[in-house]
């Protein structure tokens, strides 16, 4: 199991769980990062965060910081 | 009985422009999430049915969540104003997400009917809707719709009228686990009695999820609550996993399932948006792309396009309508009083600032545009990491680029974000950025600059407008590391998860419209402030104590503006601008920004009498600038004092704190007098030498780079500020 916030770009993983608590974590899940989804690491700005993903058929940007709460496998 | 329809629906859906068609206003509509802060309401056209039945534009969600403020708004209204209908917009080509709201507002009580918006868009992208099958999944009618181009729009208001007449409370479909059904059921049971039956899922639901502000609405007896928290424990045990994410997860499961049956998608392919966004936003191009959009925003508004205009009106226009009415004065035989009042005063300053209109108009327009097809929220991705690098996120940015229109709406956007600390640092900071008023005075001191620097002669300039929206964006950089290092703006960074739309060509109407509406509120302006503002100047400007009696005056030196702007001189003059006539012109931006440049041109027409050449008005007003190293400290202290009345009364509004309030005019002035004073006094040292100012200068340099430099004593901070959802109930 690894972050998110460790995934190449390019990859496509799947979620196994969303730790940490609280307003992020429910805004997270909120926008369809919930377990079992597919998300697909599309590509980093320029300076080099956040990192912007495929989820759900949307485009989703999250800083590396936040990703960090999303393990993936 | 005239009906209540809500518009819910996520951020970017098409929401605003849905209920601009419904109700014929014209609200804005932006491509990037959170447009709608605040609730609108509006009445339904006649043409769609009753045009008694009322339309309220909820602000865009994703979720009924209890975490942002825009949640807490749309949940209250829907549960406390009771509407009789909830139209669900549901964006057809996202359809997963969207959906996910819909299962939390089919849980309110509140008879649903969704809109499948974006309709037009299906056929494109080669998915099919089963909307037949897909209703008869979430128990509520689904009406196909294209809000942009007005299609199914009758049908819609037809179907929702029938939905809430019928008021037919179903109970939503089941779309939990047995066990978690089987303990909403318990809960259900033990709330109190007034809540209404068909609301009592949604409560049971939320107090299951702990949500805080349920729990604490509702009141409930201690053992009461141990049989919920029993009823939870249960659950979380099972499933291995907390109330939140088992409902949450839930929900996307039933979504998803949902999806299978409803939806056909023919296979996924680039659409042109993201071929666009692989380049726009690219490792390598995504920040020259955004310096050179910028720059060329900036540029093609000034200088050229929006330039022509203004030269045309400020040489050709003005002078014209000056002469043709004093003339027509003077064969009235008018007094000559009154006709200096009109011809110098009036028209003089108002043509000033007028003149400055193509240029406005093209800036709003090219920032429309840039909002409209998903440009702006993008500049929030690639702009981030140096955002948060100063402590800011980059939805802070969103604000910061409004503001270059005007500032009004870029302190009302700063709603979108969620700490306290941030919003309050960027309703603070907004205003650095040079907005559409502040181009006239950009405009004439940058003439005044390459006048002294390159030309020796006055032209009018525009290079300085791109140079001094980076010199706004470093205040605000500035400010933000100074600040944030202070316990009042200390917190963690603000998390960001933000969704990034499909861009889209921009639509002319919102485009057009969008851009009237601001030139609208500037000519109201213009024509009601500006105007009272113009003849005062004039007054005060002309009137004063000369040989023993109060009257009008042959030079302006002896006038009561004369007086006035002398006596608070003094204060400016560490600062370069030490004359009366740019200290009156500064105090005269305090009712707006572009009243500077009108105040100047009366001062300057008074002073050259009459005349009607920009080059020599230029030159009169250069006179006052003893160097080009004060001309620029005078701009750079307007740049950054308070900004106007009316970007004043909205930073009070949206501080929502009286001292706070405060605190930011104290700052914004302080901070404008310190910058320029160093600016000012650092640039005259080659050539004039070291003096006590210079002393002063260093010593305050000293303290800002200590300020910018020292360590963070609030680094290791692990809470986040605190939200004031409370605010919004």
């Amino acid at each position: 199991m690894m972050s998110l916030k460790d995934v190449p770009v390019g990859q496509t993983v799947r979620v196994v769980k969303i730790d940490g608590d609280g307003a992020v974590r429910r805004r997270i899940m909120d926008m369809g990062i919930t377990k079992g989804t597919e998300l697909y690491v599309r590509k980093v700005a320029p300076l080099g965060d956040p990192v912007e993903l495929t989820v759900r058929g949307y485009e989703l940007t999250v800083r590396k910081n936040d990703a960090d709460i999303i393990k993936v496998g | 009985m005239a009906l209540k329809f809500a518009l819910a629906g996520n951020p970017n859906c098409g929401k605003t422009t849905m209920f601009n068609a419904l109700t014929g206003s014209n609200q804005y509509v932006g491509n990037w999430p959170g447009v709608t802060v605040e609730k609108k309401e509006g009445k339904m056209k006649g043409k769609f049915g009753s045009s008694d039945t009322i339309v309220t534009d909820l602000p865009g969600i994703y979720s009924l969540s209890p975490y942002t403020l825009e949640e807490v708004v749309s949940r209250d209204y829907i549960l406390g104003e009771n509407p009789d209908v909830i139209i669900d917009l549901v964006d057809a080509t996202n359809i997963e997400r969207n959906l996910y709201l819909t299962t939390q507002l089919i849980e309110t009580g509140v008879p649903v009917v969704i809109a499948l918006n974006m309709a037009d868009l299906l056929k494109k992208r080669g998915i099919r809707v089963d909307t037949e099958r897909l209703g008869s999944i979430l128990g509520c009618e689904v009406v196909p719709t294209s809000a942009l181009r007005g299609e199914g729009l009758d049908k819609l208001a037809k179907q929702a009228a029938i939905t809430g007449a019928e008021n037919s409370h179903a109970l939503p479909p089941e779309i939990f686990s047995k066990e978690l059904e089987a303990a909403i059921k318990n809960v259900e049971m033990i709330l109190p009695a007034s809540i209404p039956q068909q609301k009592r899922r949604w409560y049971a639901i939320k107090i299951l999820e702990n949500d805080s502000k349920v729990s604490a609405q509702l009141s409930l007896s201690d053992s009461q609550l141990k049989v919920i928290a029993a009823e939870r424990a249960a659950i979380e045990k099972k499933e291995d996993s907390d109330m939140e994410s088992i409902v949450t997860d839930a929900r996307y499961a039933f979504i998803q399932k949902a999806v299978k049956a409803a939806v056909k998608k023919s296979g996924e392919k680039l659409t042109t948006s993201d071929k666009i966004d692989q380049i726009v936003t690219s490792r390598i191009f995504g920040i020259p792309i955004f310096v050179g959009i910028m720059f060329l925003v900036y540029y093609l508004s000034i200088n050229s396009m929006g330039g022509f205009f203004t030269d045309w009106i400020n040489d050709v226009a003005t002078p014209w309508v000056q002469e043709a009415v004093s003339n027509g004065l003077t064969a009235l035989h008018a007094n000559s009083v009154f006709i200096s009042a009109i011809s110098n005063g009036v028209i003089g300053g108002l043509g000033a600032v007028l003149g400055f209109t193509p240029q406005m108009a093209f800036l709003f327009l090219f920032l429309s545009i840039l909002e409209d097809c998903g440009y702006m929220v993008r500049i929030a991705f690639v702009m981030d990491r140096v955002f948060r690098h100063f402590g800011l996120s980059g939805k802070s940015f969103i604000p910061l680029l409004i503001s270059s229109g005007c500032g009004v709406p870029g302190i009302m956007s700063s709603k979108t974000i969620d700490q306290d600390n941030d919003r309050r640092l960027t309703i603070m900071t907004a205003t650095f950025i040079p907005c559409g008023a502040k181009l006239p005075v950009i405009a004439l001191m940058g003439g005044i600059i390459t006048s002294y620097s390159v030309t020796g002669k006055f032209t009018a300039g525009g290079w300085m407008a791109p140079m001094m929206y980076f010199v706004g964006i470093a205040a605000v950089l500035i400010s933000a590391v100074m600040l944030k290092k202070t316990k009042p703006f200390s917190g963690k960074a603000a998390p960001f998860v933000m969704e990034l739309p499909q861009y889209h060509i921009p639509q002319p109407k919102t485009v057009l419209m969008h851009v009237w509406e601001r030139l609208k509120a500037f000519l109201k302006k213009a024509g009601t402030v500006l105007f009272l503002a113009t003849l005062v100047m004039w007054f005060l400007s002309s009137f004063g104590v000369e040989g023993g009696r109060f009257g009008l005056v042959d030079t302006p030196n002896s006038s009561v503006l004369a007086a006035i702007g002398g006596a608070i001189a003094v204060i400016f003059r560490p600062l370069g601008f030490g004359e009366w006539q740019p200290v009156a012109a500064t105090i005269s931006g305090f009712t707006a920004k572009e009243s500077i440049v009108s105040t100047m041109g009366v001062l300057a027409h008074v002073a050259s009498d009459a005349s009607e050449d920009t080059a020599v008005v230029g030159q009169a007003i250069a006179s006052w600038f003893p160097s080009a190293a004060a001309a620029f400290s005078f701009l750079l202290f307007n740049l950054l004092d308070s900004p106007c009345l009316a970007a004043i009364g909205t930073m009070a509004a949206e501080m929502n704190d009286r001292k706070w309030f405060w605190f930011a005019i104290l700052y914004q002035n302080v901070f404008a007098y310190v910058s320029s004073l160093i600016v000012y006094q650092l640039w005259i040292l080659p050539a004039n030498g070291f003096t006590a100012w210079t002393a002063v200068a260093v010593v305050l340099l000293i303290i800002m780079l200590y300020l910018l430099f020292r360590p963070d004593p609030y680094k290791n901070m692990k809470t986040y500020s605190k939200r004031s959802v409370t605010e919004a109930a």
